[in-house]
């Protein structure tokens, strides 16, 4: 096993979001965060509402936002599905902080404004990391 | 000649008029042909991802799922018919109907109630017109399918599905959907969702091979418990993306006819027309001719 990089896909349920070699990816599963290398063993994991780092082999790193989704690792393919997956560059910050403000004041009541205030929080929290 | 040359002017001028919209949405649609099938593409690595994780799963655990287990005994069946939300398309919606309702005089031949539901605006026309009750429908996104939408949808059927001894609740859910086979071709097919037949995919190891023993997170009933309804989104949403292209195809057909058909209104009008124009001449050089005739004669008489 000299394998010394892992072949990340990055999958929205449209379109890919970003695909290449990648020598560390950190997500987080509902049983709290996970960092992949590579010759992992194979693992299926539910995703949460969250971001998702990747180191690439260049030693560059990008985050994603993703919602609710999956991580599966098998012989050093990793792919991430989320329907809606976003790269920390392409949101809008002010956007995000608006949606984050909308949703906050829309109350918490029920379950889709409590998801949207995640989602917007996660979206926030990414870009910072990304900066 | 019974239609005057004015009248006749004014029908080239209207086909014309008609000519230029069927062309424009000929154009239309065949422009977005090309963006139909490039979502269908764009769709297809997470279809292609899902599909490998759901086989992972039945191949290297044994769980059981509501979704993918047959119910003893199936009195009740959902379908679901994608129409588009707009005509102009031939025969599109027509022949998925009319597919649709073949499905379900089969179901109703196995002793099966059948429970419709309707996406798209002329499906649901077709039955509220008739009066048949639906159980849910969807519409205002048959030409560009989201995958919400498509969620939307699946969390219906599937909750149509797993629901018990309720009014709406069915043993199995059938999609009826145009398949775009080829810009050309285009065919009504009808397909059995749920429960979920076994998935190919990933071919099962050798005996020889060591399993590779996956770890879930949390368990295998859980990730499959997520995975399943996902599964059943995707697939919905392939439906609808093929529904769309296939619209979109039909559409530009039958435009392409319209167009070609005006053409030829145009030509035969134009030529009725001219007919008309040359013997309006003809009878006014003879009355001319004869005019002068008879005042020579008049005069001729006088002298």
């Amino acid at each position: 096993m000299a394998e010394t990089s892992l072949q990340v896909e990055l999958v929205a349920a449209d379109r890919v979001v970003w695909s290449g070699e990648a020598k560390i990816v950190v997500a987080r599963t509902v049983e709290g965060d996970v960092g992949i290398l590579a010759n992992h063993a194979p693992m299926l994991a539910v995703l949460v509402q969250g971001t998702v780092q990747v180191t690439t082999t260049e030693n560059e790193s990008w985050v994603a936002v993703v919602d609710s989704g999956f991580l599966s690792v098998a012989g050093n393919r990793v792919s991430i599905l989320s329907e809606h997956a976003q790269l920390a560059s392409e949101i809008d910050l002010q956007e995000a902080k608006s949606d984050l403000e909308r949703a906050t004041s829309a109350g918490d009541d029920d379950g889709d404004a409590a998801d949207a205030v995640g989602l917007a929080q996660a979206k926030i929290r990414a870009v910072e990391r990304a900066s | 000649m019974a239609v005057s040359l004015r009248e006749l002017r004014g029908r080239i001028k209207s086909v014309q008029a008609t000519k230029k919209i069927t062309r424009a949405m000929e154009l239309i649609a065949a422009s977005r042909i090309i963006k139909a099938q490039q979502r269908a593409q764009a769709a297809a690595p997470y279809a292609r991802e899902l599909t490998r994780a759901v086989s992972a799963v039945a191949t290297y655990s044994n769980v059981d799922h509501p979704l993918t287990t047959e119910p003893e005994s199936s009195e009740r069946a959902a379908v679901l018919i994608v129409t588009s939300d707009r005509g102009l398309a031939g025969a599109y919606s027509s022949s998925v109907i009319k597919e649709g309702e073949r499905l379900r005089e089969k179901l109703r031949g196995e002793g099966k109630e059948v429970d419709l539901y309707a996406a798209g605006r002329k499906g649901v026309g077709y039955y509220t017109f008739r009066q048949r009750p639906l159980v849910e429908s969807w519409t205002g996104f048959s030409d560009s399918p989201t995958y919400d939408a498509a969620r939307e949808i699946a969390d219906a059927l599937i909750a149509a599905f797993i629901s018990d001894g309720e009014q709406t609740s069915v043993d199995e859910v059938h999609v009826v959907y145009t398949r775009f086979k080829s810009m050309l071709v285009q065919e009504p097919t009808a397909v059995r969702l749920l429960p979920l037949e076994v998935v190919e995919g990933e071919a099962r190891p050798e005996a020889a091979d060591v399993l590779p023993l996956y770890e879930f997170e949390p368990s295998a009933a859980d990730v499959l418990d997520a995975l399943l309804p996902r599964y059943v989104q995707s697939r919905i949403y392939f439906c609808l993306l093929q529904a769309s292209a296939s619209e979109l195809a039909a559409r530009q057909r039958a435009m392409k006819s319209a167009t070609d058909n005006a053409e030829e209104l145009i030509k035969k009008y134009t030529q009725t027309a001219n007919q008309a124009r040359q013997a309006g001449i003809t009878q006014e050089i003879s009355e001319i001719v004869g005019g002068v005739n008879a005042l020579a004669d008049a005069n001729a008489g006088s002298e």
